[in-house]
């Protein structure tokens, strides 16, 4: 595969058809992407985006419809003929070998650099060199992905896909791992290379759908809702063809919260599981009917900040009290029992148990209370009843309650760990990242009982990444940098720009430079 | 409509599985030059033909059940036990040595006692592999592998040396098995003249109980959530590192149970070879009753029906009684691809689809109910 020099003028998708087990993923969908034009595809979870791009792609094959490209009808049995037709694309987790270099990363997805015995480095080095020249896009051949930052690693996957030929690039929600000034970055890049060639740009986040793209199409139940120019539209009024109904994300707007200290975090050091102090005393306080956002680029000692408050990492020093009880080092369970509630970062692994019905997920953490056993016997009725209860309060959409938890969608999922956190009536519920990966809809949801908890006094510690949702729910917002906490401001006074100098470790503002994580 | 189909697809490949596992016998058949046919009627029906049969099938199922359940608890804990046979030969010997050693204890002590210490003897040796897997990070397959291997030595040198029966060594023909057990340690048989004991009431009562532990109560609950989902269930508090030791140990314990009663019930001394292999059919009859005891009882009875009727057809048509061991790993290989197949909602999916379009009629809409690409494993 040398880099093709056709280029792409057209690429047209007629009446694309693809149905999986009880639903309909992409129902009669038809676009076209003409040369130079960026199309953003949006559209909540299971809107059918992904799998529409992976029949783009070739991944799938479609049950009714044709794809072309430049007028002529093409088929894609595979992602190689998808490759050779100049079709790229950069998937939302990033498809890297980590203890390999960026030169071996090319050379590995390049057939023609695979030599009997050994990889055609010298070739790779070159075609990363023209690519990287040809869109001022800088990388180092020989770096290891490993030493990369994420923003790093998202420009090798783009430089790779480029070296693969591509002259058509699909980018799957490529913001979503990235600090706010990395987007920016990413923006730009990506508006210059437009010129250049075409690319569907998938996204949940409307403010970058509209910085980057020309046309917008709309996908919702796997239909084509809405097709149009980006410019003419609000993202207001985006959000509201994307969920069918008018988004308004809450705002806490009452005054801050002043009631008593609830969990106070002093000095407190943890180490990572690679061994160096992940979080370097760190403090923070959280008052009852508050909620403190913790804003900082993942990896910065909020994972072990979270695991010590949940009692599963032990503190190496410093003091976790809720309540004014000490709980540095105490085991999940007296945690649990002083108060604690907790959204974990991995819905999926972290917060259910997939296999185990909803049912038995809703009393994960009570199964042994005087409320769901009679001594060692499980009171499967009152499981039973409760989980009724909570699936219509919390609007926890699945067949039945008796269904395997792992195969709700990710909004459910979070219904789900929300409804039985909640019900436990927590004192503290630290919230992490409870709204990654999630659509409009059940952001919205999310927010609404986040800031229903802070009105019934509850303390709330919400880390999260995105600045919005940061500055529209907390009271104060603490940054963390490098296992400290760098600063706690109240929200109000907050700006995304100060954020996120913060969040990338310079504490004044006289200090800004560009500055590379 | 849909429904049907989708229950047609079920039995289609239900039904598939068993002729790929009986076809890749028959394969083995062929190649030794025997009457295929012949051979699975003989397997299949002649052990059920007559009350000699059909006890010995049952007394082939009791050790199988006992292991089956074991095996179940600790898979659904999440730990892959392969040590079961280890286990049950250390129940034998445990069981064996305190019998012989209390000859003048009353049965209605004793029994319990031999029975007790079999377990104790098979907690103990799967505690091992639980406490390094909790403790350590210990691989358990690896370990308990590594335990099988020290429990036939041991149980090898124990019947060889201390434990042989004194008059081996006076006749001098020194076959490697213990002095008959006092018969205040015996299981009662149900049937005289034949070898069906009671030990068969004890391994049914007890797929009641493992069913009753595993779904009613809080520590089943406990170690099915720390089974499924190690990390979820830390975070719910729940003791992870101790449920992986208990489900090891109450393994260890069925297995060593296992070998208590059928060193008790059928052999009534401890010979070289009584474990002959149930500690690994005890897997396949476990995973093939889906790890849940309703359906380990049926399964044992199966794997016992074959282990009989493989002996028969060595008699009858000269087949090598291993043979069994051909078909069960068949039918392993089949039940595994059998169940990617019935948990693939695609597959089944295009499958009702290609039914629909062959036998006409419009399809009906369907309820929204799975969710694509979230389908749990």
């Amino acid at each position: 595969m040398s880099i093709p020099t056709e280029s792409i003028t057209e690429l047209r998708a007629e009446g694309i058809t693809k149905r999986f087990p009880g639903i309909t993923a992409c129902d009669g969908i038809s676009l076209r992407v003409g040369r130079g034009e960026v199309l953003a595809l949006v559209g909540e979870n299971g809107a059918g985006k992904t799998t529409l791009m992976n029949i783009l792609m070739g991944l799938y094959q479609p049950d009714e419809g044709k794809l072309f490209i430049n007028g002529k009808p093409v088929r894609f049995r595979s992602p190689n003929d998808a490759y050779a037709a100049g079709i790229g694309m950069v998937h939302q987790h990033f498809m890297l070998v980590p203890n390999m270099t960026v030169a071996e990363n090319v050379a590995l997805g390049s057939k023609d650099l695979r030599k009997a015995f050994r990889l055609d480095m010298e070739e790779a080095r070159r075609r990363i060199r023209d690519v990287s020249e040809r869109y001022s896009l800088p990388v180092q051949s020989d770096a290891y992905i490993w030493q990369l930052s994420v923003g790093e690693q998202q420009r090798v996957e783009l430089v790779k896909t480029l070296c693969f030929g591509a002259r058509f690039l699909i980018l799957d929600e490529p913001t979503s791992a990235l600090t706010p000034q990395e987007t920016d970055e990413l923006i730009a890049l990506l508006s210059r290379m437009a010129g250049d060639m075409s690319i569907i740009f998938i996204s949940h986040k409307l403010a970058e759908v509209k910085a980057l793209s020309d046309k917008i199409t709309v996908l919702r139940h796997g239909k084509v809702v809405f097709n149009g120019d980006t410019a003419d539209h609000s993202p207001a009024d985006l959000a509201a063809l994307m969920t069918g109904h008018e988004v308004v994300l809450p705002h806490n707007e009452c005054a801050e919260g002043c009631g008593e200290v609830l969990l106070s975090v002093k000095g407190l050091k943890v180490r990572s599981d690679r061994g160096h102090l992940a979080l370097d005393g760190a403090d923070l306080e959280v008052r009852a009917g508050e909620i403190l956002g913790l804003a900082g680029v993942s990896g910065n000692g909020q994972r072990e900040l979270a695991d010590a408050l949940a009692g599963l990492r032990k503190p190496e020093s410093g003091s976790i009290r809720l309540g004014g009880k000490e709980l540095a080092g105490h085991s999940p369970r007296e945690i649990i029992g002083a108060g604690m509630g907790y959204i974990p970062e991995d819905r999926n692994t972290e917060g259910i148990v997939p296999s185990m019905s909803v049912k038995e997920n809703l009393t994960l953490k009570d199964f042994a209370s005087k409320e769901f056993a009679a001594g060692p016997f499980l009171k499967l009725k009152k499981a039973e009843r409760n989980a009724v209860d909570l699936k219509e309060r919390y609007d926890i959409r699945c067949p039945s309650i008796s269904t395997a938890a792992g195969s709700l969608s990710g909004g459910n999922i979070q219904k789900v760990i929300l409804a039985r956190e909640l019900a436990r009536a927590p004192k503290v519920l630290v919230a992490v990242y409870p709204t990654r990966g999630l659509d409009m809809g059940a952001e919205e949801f999310i927010h609404k009982r986040l800031l229903d908890l802070r009105r019934e006094g509850v303390a709330v510690l919400l880390i999260s990444e995105e600045l919005d949702e940061l500055m529209n729910l907390s009271d104060r917002i603490a940054v963390i940098f490098k296992g400290k906490v760098l600063k706690t401001m109240p929200a109000r006074e907050a700006t995304r720009r100060h954020l996120g100098i913060l969040m990338a470790g310079i504490r004044e503002e006289e200090d800004v430079r560009e500055q590379d994580l | 409509m849909n429904k049907t189909y989708k229950t047609i697809y079920s039995a289609v490949v239900i039904v598939l599985a068993i002729v790929a596992a009986v076809g890749m016998g028959a394969i083995v058949l062929v190649a030794i030059g025997v009457d295929v046919s012949e051979t699975y009627r003989v397997i299949l029906t002649e052990p059920l033909k007559d009350m000699f049969g059909i006890t010995e099938i049952l007394v082939r199922t009791v050790p199988l059940i006992l292991i089956g359940l074991g095996i179940a608890i600790s898979f659904r804990s999440g730990i892959l036990n392969i040590g079961a046979e280890g286990q049950m030969q250390i129940g034998i010997v445990a069981s064996a040595a305190v019998a012989l050693a209390f000859p003048d204890m009353p049965k209605w002590l004793l029994l319990p006692l031999v029975l007790l210490t079999g377990a104790a003897g098979g907690a103990l040796w799967g505690g091992v592999a639980g406490y390094l897997k909790a403790k350590l990070g210990v691989n358990e397959i690896l370990s308990t592998v590594m335990l099988n291997y020290i429990a036939a030595q041991i149980y090898g040198f124990l019947l060889r040396g201390p434990m042989i029966d004194p008059a081996e060594l006076q006749t001098g023909s020194g076959t490697p098995q213990s002095m008959r057990l006092p018969k205040t340690a015996w299981i009662d048989r149900i049937i005289p003249g034949t070898r069906l004991h009671w030990g068969i009431a004890i391994a049914l009562v007890l797929a009641v109980l493992v069913y009753i532990l595993l779904w009613r109560t809080t520590w089943g609950f406990k170690m099915r959530a720390a089974g499924a989902e190690p990390k979820a269930a830390r975070y719910a508090g729940i003791k992870v590192e101790s449920c992986l030791a208990a489900a090891m140990i109450l393994a260890g314990a069925f297995a060593g149970l296992a070998g208590a009663v059928e060193v008790t019930g059928v052999h009534r001394r401890a010979i070289e070879g009584i474990s002959s292999g149930y500690g690994f059919s005890g897997i396949v009859v476990a995973l093939f009753g889906g790890l849940h005891p309703a359906g380990i009882v049926p399964s044992a009875f199966f794997f016992g029906l074959l282990l009989i009727g493989a002996d028969m057809t060595q008699r009858a048509l000269s087949v090598p009684a291993n043979m069994v061991l051909v078909l069960q790993g068949a039918v392993i290989l089949s039940i595994v691809s059998a169940k990617t197949w019935l948990n693939d909602p695609y597959a089944r999916d295009r499958a009702v689809r290609f039914m629909t379009r062959l036998f006409g009629r419009k399809r009906a809409p369907e309820s929204g109910g799975g969710r694509r690409g979230r389908i749990a494993r």
